[in-house]
């Protein structure tokens, strides 16, 4: 397992991935210091609080990681889609499995190599852009790490996805499965929201369902919860009645609460669950 | 379904008191369907130790599916069998198997020697000698100079020879060779049929798919021929080819002359030229020296056989042509 461990790696450095990733992620860092720093000297020429400003620069980076959410996504699904597909189209597979290699092990041994990328490349861009943030303005939130951590999160299950479907499909239409996918279950996530603030039991239910049959929704959460300075829950509240708080928590980019640990496990699980089902797949198919 | 037995490692077994090492590939009843079609039909073979075994057909005869099956790569859909002694698939089995792939494609962003030392590791060769190992086989090939460019700059015949390269390390004790020239000029043709014997002299099996008839005539001890899914026959070379003949022609003899040489073989003449059939390969200098001897002028000497090719050509009219109706 450790030689396609590393033979995924290589492929990522050799291919460039690795660093396209990385310069154009520092391109946006500096893009984002330069905008933050625009953003927090207007701030203070026009007199706005410390508090305002600090709810300010959390909402721009809850934008920026969902952007990087975006990108994570799309860069877990076309790593992932083509993993094992497009080594079967090109008869690659056909040498290294006459070897004594099972096929589990070329399933874990391609997961840990893709997912070591995209969990290292979301630390990065998370070190860069938090970082830049906080030489800027002065400003961190709450969790960075944790929000980090939730992000990287939602790239490995999606990752975890393209790969069971590149054992059964071309690359091409694993990819586009994996994003299709991506976007009904922030929709669902959306929905489920909209559902909870209008009282709608059914849509509740399926947006439920949606959410625990892609597990993406409640890791973005996540992320936007870590981001958000402590105060901008008390100040929604304020803000109108409970049926008015509840319909702004149907923003995709507030969280009143971050995931619980019950729902942690449950993400856990669904990836193991989802290898298993990725083994067992390819165990099945004919090379 | 059509099962036929190849051959029997009982008859080329050494008469040793040691237990005879199981051969190097055994199937029975081995078959393949995909939904309707049928790829393989009850393949009966044994394939003895140290042999090199032509497996002949035309395209999309189920060379390649038999070679996937025994490896392990596809699933059969009936039969059994065993490869080096253990079920197909095996993985222990599978360390001392190397193959060369119909679609050879290795990682193009890798060098030679990686991919090599890849495939090193997973076969589990020794990390102490992997490097020793990888030099040799490039040697072998001929890739020696090249094992530090990158896969992708490889034209598809040197790719064929890393190919070939990775099916040879860690000296396997079966080497299976899916069209291995497929891609290469008459001289790594050449260099190929020189590892097959290499091969064979350190008493590796070979299990050579191809329909390059000629390239099988020449390295090959036992062939069998396989068409639609099925083996229509199998045996030695020497009797799957024929009886040998010899053609002289040959001016400034007589019909006694002529009638004497009956005696090296049936004989046909017609005009100057003489045909004797069958006839043993030892003797033609002794016809030679005969009809000088007889004061007869010799202008053409064709020793002859039919090739692999005829002997295929004429097995595949004889499976096409549609049978006779019994008479009542």
């Amino acid at each position: 397992m450790t030689t396609i461990i590393r033979l995924t790696l290589v492929e990522a450095m050799r291919r460039r991935i690795l660093w396209a990733f990385v310069v154009l992620t520092a391109v946006i860092a500096a893009l984002t210091g330069w905008g933050l720093s625009v953003l927090v000297e207007s701030a203070h020429q026009h007199g706005v609080s410390s508090l305002q400003v600090g709810i300010g620069i959390s909402q721009v980076l809850i934008l920026l990681a969902f952007m990087f959410s975006f990108v994570l996504a799309m860069s877990a699904a076309f790593l992932g889609a083509p993993a094992i597909a497009s080594e079967l189209e090109s008869g690659i597979l056909l040498a290294v499995l006459a070897r004594p290699l099972r096929r589990s092990s070329l399933i874990l041994g391609r997961w840990l190599g893709l997912s070591l990328i995209v969990v290292g490349y979301t630390a990065l861009a998370g070190v860069m852009e938090l970082g830049v943030t906080k030489l800027v303005t002065d400003y961190l939130p709450p969790e960075p790490v944790e929000a980090v951590v939730y992000l990287a999160g939602q790239a490995v299950v999606l990752l975890t996805v393209a790969l069971v479907l590149s054992t059964r499909l071309p690359g091409i239409a694993a990819g586009a499965v994996c994003v299709v996918l991506f976007g009904l279950s922030w929709m669902a996530g959306v929905m489920g929201g909209v559902a909870a603030a209008f009282n709608l039991p059914e849509l509740s239910a399926i947006t439920s369902a949606a959410r625990y049959l892609l597990p993406l929704d409640g890791l973005w959460r996540g992320t936007v919860y870590s981001l958000e300075p402590p105060s901008i829950a008390f100040l929604t509240q304020l803000a109108g009645n409970r049926a008015g708080a509840a319909a702004v928590s149907a923003n995709p980019f507030y969280a009143p609460s971050g995931p619980p640990v019950g729902y942690l496990a449950y993400v856990v699980a669904w990836v193991a669950l989802a290898l298993v089902v990725a083994i067992a797949s390819f165990r099945r198919r004919e090379i | 379904m059509v099962a036929m037995t190849i051959s029997t490692a009982q008859a080329h077994a050494p008469k040793t008191a040691s237990p005879l090492p199981a051969p190097a590939i055994e199937t029975h009843d081995l078959a393949k369907r995909y939904g309707d079609t049928v790829a393989l039909a009850g393949l009966t073979m044994t394939v003895p130790r140290g042999e090199v075994f032509g497996f002949l057909g035309p395209n999309g005869a189920g060379k390649t599916t038999a070679v996937k099956l025994l490896l392990g790569l596809a699933r059969a859909t009936g039969g059994r069998g065993q490869v080096l002694g253990a079920p197909i698939g095996d993985l222990r089995a599978r360390r001392r198997i190397g193959y060369l792939p119909e679609l050879f494609r290795y990682q193009s962003w890798l060098r030679a020697r990686e991919v090599l030392g890849a495939h090193s590791e997973l076969a589990g060769l020794p990390a102490e000698g992997r490097s020793r190992e990888i030099e040799a086989v490039l040697q072998l090939v001929g890739l020696t100079e090249r094992g530090s460019d990158r896969v992708g700059a490889f034209s598809k015949g040197m790719q064929q020879r890393l190919g070939l390269a990775v099916a040879l390390l860690g000296e396997p004790e079966v080497v299976f060779l899916d069209e291995p020239t497929s891609a290469l000029d008459p001289v790594g043709r050449a260099d190929v049929r020189g590892i097959i014997r290499h091969l064979r002299e350190r008493g590796a099996t070979v299990f050579l798919n191809s329909h390059l008839l000629g390239e099988v005539e020449r390295v090959c001890d036992r062939v069998a021929i396989v068409d639609r899914g099925r083996v229509i026959a199998e045996g030695p070379i020497d009797e799957l080819l024929g009886a040998r003949s010899l053609r002289v022609r040959a001016t400034g003899l007589d019909d006694g002359d002529r009638s004497s040489f009956a005696r090296f073989g049936p004989l046909t003449v017609d005009g100057d030229w003489l045909t004797i059939r069958p006839i043993e390969p030892e003797v033609v200098p002794e016809v030679v020296a005969t009809i000088v001897a007889a004061g007869g002028r010799v202008h053409a000497v064709e020793p002859g056989r039919a090739t692999l090719e005829d002997r295929f050509l004429a097995l595949l009219q004889v499976e096409e042509s549609p049978p006779t109706e019994p008479k009542p």
